[in-house]
């Protein structure tokens, strides 16, 4: 079969789909060329709204890179329209000549529906549609008090109104029926939905019919039949698509309102396939995501020759506008052979509704509360007789059966290919056939045999939930988790045992508490170290060769095995000299990024580990020191202008972080630690999600801990009021000796807080003055060891050998 | 072949590397990770870890193993086979030290160059 040649056009999700599953199961049956008219890769188009909306980059959501392509032998052709083709020659023609097929798929999508009003085609008039209007629309919101009208409130216009709203603009949503979402939604839910919008700001205009757009050089304003006008800067048309099936037409192929398929996905000339929204199934045309799936499986086996065939199945929807849960699946039209189930919690905001016909579920909707939405569609899906359970059925899962709520129940019930972890896509099937084949009992087995929970670790939980399911009393949760493998002793034990008995070095440490490995592990190690840094500052010889690369060589190691190097900036404030010095360092060592980092300092990417010491050498000449960008330590402390500069700062806050990361740079911690200072309650150095911030107001310092951004995200608890600088920094410091203290290697402040309690910390931090003092010149203690500069300290050729070639075999050594 | 008959270049003091760390050896057919444990004894590998190549020579060194820094695969030192669940493995030099001074095999480093 080689060589045969395969022609996609169109570079979407349907065609990505399909030749991922073609590749999986005949990787050489054909030479695949693939044009796309947008000129990037293939994405998640259904992730677009997030990316508007700014809770997602489009990097997050592509799906198939250049390089995913390349690996699979893929001639990409992006940017390059198709304009024909010649079904005698079996060709299809471009700006750029014509290039020959053996099979065709044509899976050009839909267009947007523009409405044909006076004014659609001025400049501000967008779809949202692909990444250029994703673009075009960031644009229009970035100016102050920019106003947008989007034109439909189906799905699509609804997620647009709440992103662009989130993105700060005025918006108006004109929806020609009379509710929203009236495809997915009955009247009453439409209602819950529209109130909650209006609370977000969001003016919502039902029965609104679109007279014209006006303006003169670019919308300016949108009239309506009923002579209301609503000023726009920018106009979004989401009233729904059409399948895109020009080429197919001009070619001679039977199109109705989109390319006709049978159910192997064959138009009407056997050689050309045709798949996704451009499609017309049995007079059905799809645009969600499920369905267009299911043919990209038909269509791959139809091109190997394979027996397959698409059955439209039932899809349930969900509004993607974070905040609000909606769930509407099947049919919910009423009807004299209909009998309905309503639950109503007007103060909860809930409301359910399921559509009965002869004893089974034939729709849902679900609004407000929407964990059982799943379960409802699987009975309609099934089409389960419910006369047994009717009387409890709307309360959901939970109550059939008068069972106890039992947690896992919900993990039980899930199919064997519900994805358990995103990071690395491995499903519950997966996971429960490993734990049964190769006998696992605990968290690290299966994540060193799954890869499942071993990323992110946002999915532990249910991993957690998957192992009592499959192993029932044989796993036990509550069972101290052992540091790592060499040891059966949890992390409070070995650092109480550090203090009590007195060991005072790694061997001391693994011999006294019976390690079972002669010299630990890449997980152990570096948490000893630390343990007998922080307990012992001033007897303890810190052990480099227990250091992750990072700690050791005091740079980042990246992808690619060369470093980046962050200076410190005090406070994130910079001067002329320092840039100059920044630009020159740059421009010697060919350094191929800089970047600004998220912590108010500069990074540069890309430095070959040989270049440290002269970068660093270079960099300390103009006043420079490390930043510790790779410590679990002291990072960063970030501000802003404060008193100096701002007409509502309160307090120098500027002032006090330089200060406080003066006071407190080069201090070792359990996990990274950053801080931040707040001129004012408006708080933009965003304190309310650092590891400890500072707010400052008229009267004083207010301390804030726990905040997280990264895997979770988590606004800061209070710890209290301070009335001085110098009490600010004494409560900080002496807060930050006592999470040094008791934190597990690699505990965030945040989870660390949680487990002693937040109480238990403001009870010895604000109010046992003693307590205080004393982890206070605990801490001053341990800075007199820690404050030296490592950079400074390898220029001057300390542990040379870590950035030097051991020696350089030639060819002529080595024969 | 014995360490008698194996002919053996020399690369340096032992006291070059660190205990429990590695030095970088650079060849023309890519760079090799000589690891030295606590016990002294000296190993190397190509300082490539299969998964994703990351330079095993920035690992931690543990027993007679050496965990990759970017995504913490475990390696035998000895055999170049991955630890654990992990399926991989890593071309081993042979590697000893005579005298103060670290050798690899020329054999094995010349196999390294003609692949």
């Amino acid at each position: 079969m080689k060589n045969q040649k395969l022609v996609v056009v169109g570079a979407g999700m349907a065609s990505g789909r399909m030749l991922e599953h073609l590749f999986e199961t005949a990787a050489d049956a054909y030479d695949v060329t693939l044009f796309g008219a947008e000129p990037r890769g293939n994405y998640n188009r259904i992730m677009l709204s997030p990316v508007l909306a700014g809770e997602k980059t489009f990097d997050e959501i592509v799906t198939h890179d250049a390089a995913w392509y390349e690996q699979h032998g893929v001639t990409c052709r992006f940017g390059e329209t198709v304009t024909a083709i010649d079904r005698e020659r079996k060709t299809v023609r471009t700006s750029q000549g014509e290039t020959a097929y053996d099979k065709l798929v044509i899976a050009t999508g839909s267009a947007p529906f523009i409405i044909p009003v006076a004014g659609k085609d001025l400049p501000g008039v967008r779809a949202f549609r692909d990444l250029d209007d994703v673009d075009a629309m960031v644009d229009a919101a970035g100016k102050p008090g920019a106003k947008a009208v989007v034109i439909g409130g189906g799905l699509l216009g609804l997620e647009a109104a709440a992103a662009l709203r989130l993105r700060g603009m005025e918006v108006v949503v004109l929806h020609l029926m009379g509710h929203l979402m009236e495809r997915q939604l009955d009247p009453a839910a439409g209602f819950l939905l529209q109130k909650e919008l209006e609370g977000r700001g969001i003016k919502i205009h039902c029965k609104a019919q679109t007279k014209a757009i006006l303006g003169e050089e670019k919308a300016e304003a949108v009239l309506l039949d009923d002579g209301t006008v609503y000023p726009a800067d920018l106009v979004v048309m989401a009233v729904g698509i059409r399948p895109e099936t020009r080429i197919a037409t001009d070619s001679g192929l039977q199109v109705d309102r989109g390319i006709l398929v049978d159910d192997q996905m064959r138009s009407s000339d056997p050689d050309i396939l045709a798949l996704g929204e451009c499609v017309e199934h049995k007079k059905t045309c799809y645009g969600l995501v499920a369905p267009l799936y299911d043919m990209a499986k038909v269509a791959a086996k139809t091109l190997i020759g394979d027996e397959a065939a698409f059955r439209p199945v039932e899809t349930a929807t969900q509004l993607k506008v974070t905040g609000v849960t909606l769930y509407s699946a099947g049919d919910f039209a009423e009807g004299d052979d209909r009998e309905e189930i309503v639950l109503r919690d007007a103060s909860a905001g809930v409301y359910k509704r399921l559509v009965l016909k002869d004893n089974r579920i034939l729709g849902a909707v679900l609004y407000g509360e929407t964990s059982d939405g799943s379960w409802f569609f699987d009975h309609l899906k099934k089409g389960t007789d419910v006369s047994q359970m009717r009387e409890t059925l709307i309360f959901g899962q939970a109550y059939q059966g008068g069972a106890p709520l039992d947690p896992t129940a919900a993990v039980a019930a899930l199919p064997d290919d519900a994805e358990i972890c995103g990071c690395n896509g491995v499903c519950k099937g997966k996971i429960v056939s490993t734990i049964k084949e190769k006998g696992l009992t605990t968290l690290d087995g299966v994540r060193a045999h799954t890869k499942a929970s071993n990323s992110c670790g946002t999915c532990t939980g249910l991993v957690e939930q998957l192992m009592q399911v499959t192993l029932g009393d044989a796993y036990n949760p509550a069972a101290v988790t052992p540091m790592c493998g060499c040891t059966p002793l949890g992390h409070d034990e070995v650092r109480r045992l550090i203090k009590s008995r007195r060991l005072k070095s790694i061997p001391a440490v693994m011999q006294e508490l019976e390690w079972k490995t002669s010299g630990g592990c890449a997980k152990c190690r570096p948490a000893l170290n630390y343990y007998l840094v922080s307990d012992w500052p001033d007897e303890y010889a810190d052990d480099y060769q227990s250091r992750f690369i990072n700690e050791r060589v005091h740079a980042n190691i990246q992808k690619d095995g060369t470093y980046s190097v962050v200076p410190r900036m005090w406070g994130g404030m910079t001067s002329s000299k320092e840039l100059r010095a920044i630009a020159d360092v740059v421009d010697k060592f060919n350094i191929p990024a800089v970047k600004c980092t998220g912590g108010q300092r500069i990074d540069m990417l890309g430095i070959r580990k040989e270049d440290l010491p002269a970068v660093w050498a270079d960099l300390g000449k103009a006043g420079f020191v490390s930043g510790q960008a790779y410590a679990k330590g002291l990072r960063t402390v970030k501000t802003c202008v404060g008193s100096d500069w701002c007409r509502f700062g309160t307090q120098d806050s500027t002032g006090l972080g330089v200060k406080l990361e003066k006071f407190m740079w080069g201090s070792w911690t359990p996990a990274k630690l950053k801080m931040a200072v707040s001129g004012c309650p408006r708080n933009c150095a965003e304190a309310t999600c650092k590891d400890i911030g500072i707010i400052c107001v008229d009267s004083g310092y207010e301390i804030h801990f726990a905040g997280a951004a990264g895997l979770d995200i988590k606004g800061t608890e209070v710890l209290g009021m301070v009335r001085t600088e110098e009490d600010a920094i004494e409560y900080v410091a002496a807060l930050t000796q006592m999470y040094r203290e008791q934190g597990h290697y690699l505990e965030r402040i945040y989870k660390w807080a949680k487990r002693i309690g937040y109480d238990e910390i403001r009870r010895q931090i604000m109010d046992d003055a003693a307590m205080r003092k004393a982890y206070f010149d605990r801490f001053v203690f341990s800075q007199k060891f820690a404050q030296v500069d490592p950079w400074s300290e390898r220029v001057s050729g300390k542990d040379k050998h870590e950035f030097n070639p051991m020696a350089v075999v030639t060819r002529e050594a080595a024969e | 072949m014995n360490a008698e008959t194996r002919n053996w270049v020399e690369i340096g003091e032992l006291s070059d590397i660190p205990r429990e760390g590695a030095r970088v050896v650079k060849t023309a057919s890519g760079c090799i990770a000589v690891f030295r444990t606590a016990d002294d004894e000296v190993f190397a590998l190509d300082d490539r870890c299969p998964h994703k190549g990351g330079p095993l020579s920035q690992g931690i060194v543990h027993g007679l193993s050496v965990t990759c820094p970017l995504h913490n695969w475990v390696f035998d030192l000895s055999t170049g086979l991955a630890r654990g669940a992990d399926e991989g493995s890593v071309p081993v030099t042979a590697a000893r030290v005579d005298n103060g001074k670290v050798l690899l095999a020329a054999d094995d480093l010349a196999r390294r160059t003609a692949e």
